[in-house]
């Protein structure tokens, strides 16, 4: 939190407050310049690759040694694996076991970049709207395909309420279809937005904490909304792989 | 001056981040009345309480978005 | 509906742009970033999904089912060797039952024995007491009878010495008969 505590010395000296609650969010090369090309190492990219770090060590070396009574971090990792795998059992069937790695992936990357994004002077890439919006339309995209390759055009069911009266038929086809291809735009930007607004809001208090009167408030305040990131951390990336496992058994089974 | 409309703008959007809270407090609240009238179904539809929670959140967080938007880009 | 959300997004990024020249805006709207955070976002997710799907979700599932496995396996060795335990039992209670049995006929036994033993020499002694007793039953009565006519001359000569002693002449047969008709009387 570099910024932060400038941006608290900066108001010190005029007196001021000074709020730079997007700063955070501020794509950088990582070894400095201002080109920005599609293969510049920057600071997204680095914790990308420190989340591939927390995934290999949970899941991997964690699981080295194949204890049959489990370490710490193999229970953690057999934890992760079980939340998921019946996640994926539940609400997909046995069906959609085949595609539990995909589901996984999903899962771990996105814990996996919240959790690190919560880490002081990080930087989380799950609060971008890049990010998130190809998570989204990958699952979109994949879902869709493979609804079509399942079921043929009886995918199109998804769309066709049978158990309305027929007169509704037509209105609900349309109402679903907006819905249908609304989910990738909820998908994507519930993700960002609620990581964004945490980031800023603590960001936003950190900067009251400039004011000698208030600064006691404003740290309880950040302890209080840091307790409440970490469950949205979380959750998000719960609530995202639930909506990718519904959205995959809309794909295997389109009958309403 | 369309500046500060624009801020004015998104103190408005915000109010939509407290409907959203209304929304989920309703789902949340439902849910426990419920689960505490049938415990033992409780636990299978806790998958389908995030999801509520998570539809109703969307639209706060638009609102949120719409307000940072008028912020920050406008 | 996603292109025009795109679209949107457009219009909002060259707002961005503008703003962001100025100090301010939102950072998750420079579009000049996009092309650097997917790429970046595509290689991660690659690389994930090949370390899931090659090496941790096989052998995190191989441990679940192993332990699944060596579960079941030691609730069997559980089982078996319960069994063989209450096997194990019986033939003990069955080993103990015989050994008591074993011990009874050894004690009868020997009480028999014993009983034999004893009796033959209950009936020895018995005998050799009976033999003692007639031996001093006889000798007894020798003594006693000894003693009798030791009594009677005693007696005769006793009366004797009373008579001649009161003065007058002991007539020998007389006082005789009288003795020998007192001491039967």
């Amino acid at each position: 939190m570099a910024t932060e505590a400038q941006g608290a010395e900066h108001a010190a000296e005029s007196g001021g407050l000074v709020f730079h609650p997007m700063d955070q969010f501020i794509v950088k090369p990582l070894f400095g310049g201002d080109t920005l090309a599609w293969y510049t190492p920057t600071n997204a990219a680095l914790w990308m690759g420190l989340s591939i770090v927390a995934i290999i060590v949970l899941l991997v070396m964690g699981s080295s040694r194949r204890a049959v009574v489990p370490s710490r971090m193999q229970s953690v990792a057999e934890l992760a694996y079980g939340f998921v795998h019946k996640m994926v059992v539940d609400i997909c069937g046995k069906e959609g076991v085949k595609y539990f790695p995909y589901v996984m992936t999903l899962f771990m990357f996105i814990v996996s970049a919240n959790f690190l994004g919560l880490l002081p002077l990080s930087f989380s890439t799950t609060s971008h709207f890049a990010v998130t919006v190809v998570l989204a339309l990958l699952v979109f995209l994949s879902v869709t395909v493979l609804g079509f390759v399942k079921n043929g055009a009886a995918f199109l069911g998804l769309f066709w309420v049978s158990s309305a009266p027929l007169a509704l038929r037509p209105i609900l086809a349309i109402i679903e279809l907006i819905s249908y291809f609304v989910r990738p735009v909820s998908h994507s930007i519930r993700l960002a937005g609620n990581l964004m607004a945490g980031h800023a809001v603590i960001k936003v208090f950190a900067g009251f904490a400039a004011l000698t009167v208030v600064s006691p408030v404003s740290v309880l305040a950040i302890t209080a909304m840091y307790g409440l990131e970490v469950l949205v951390a979380f959750i998000q990336a719960y609530v995202f792989t639930i909506l990718t496992c519904v959205y995959l058994k809309d794909a295997l089974h389109p009958s309403h | 001056m369309e500046g500060d409309l624009a801020h004015i703008g998104a103190g408005l959007a915000a109010i939509g981040s407290g409907a959203a809270a209304i929304g989920v407090g309703n789902v949340a609240g439902n849910f426990l009345s419920g689960a505490l009238r049938n415990p033992s179904a409780a636990a299978s539809q806790t998958a389908t309480l995030f999801i509520g929670i998570a539809f109703a959140e969307a639209l706060g967080i638009f609102s949120f978005l719409v307000a940072l938007l008028l912020m920050f880009a406008v | 509906m996603a292109t025009e959300t795109h679209d949107a997004g457009q219009a909002a990024a060259e707002m961005a742009h503008g703003a962001a020249e100025s100090g301010a805006g939102m950072p998750q709207l420079d579009f000049s970033t996009y092309p650097n955070q997917v790429f970046w976002l595509v290689v991660t997710l690659v690389v994930i999904y090949l370390i899931l799907s090659r090496v941790a979700l096989p052998r995190i599932g191989g441990i679940l089912s192993e332990r699944a496995g060596t579960i079941t396996n030691d609730l069997a060795a559980a089982e078996d060797l319960k069994v063989k335990a209450a096997e194990a039992e019986e033939a003990y209670n069955q080993a103990l039952a015989e050994a008591r049995a074993e011990a009874q006929r050894i004690a009868a036994e020997a009480r028999a024995e014993i009983q034999v033993g004893l009796d033959d020499a209950i009936a020895r002694a018995d005998a050799e007491i009976a033999a003692k007793a007639a031996e001093s039953e006889k000798a007894i009565a020798e003594i006693r009878a000894g003693a009798l006519e030791s009594i009677e001359i005693v007696a005769k000569d006793t009366a004797a010495e009373i008579v001649s002693a009161l003065g007058f002449k002991s007539d020998e047969a007389a006082v005789t008969g009288a003795v020998t008709e007192r001491m039967k009387g």
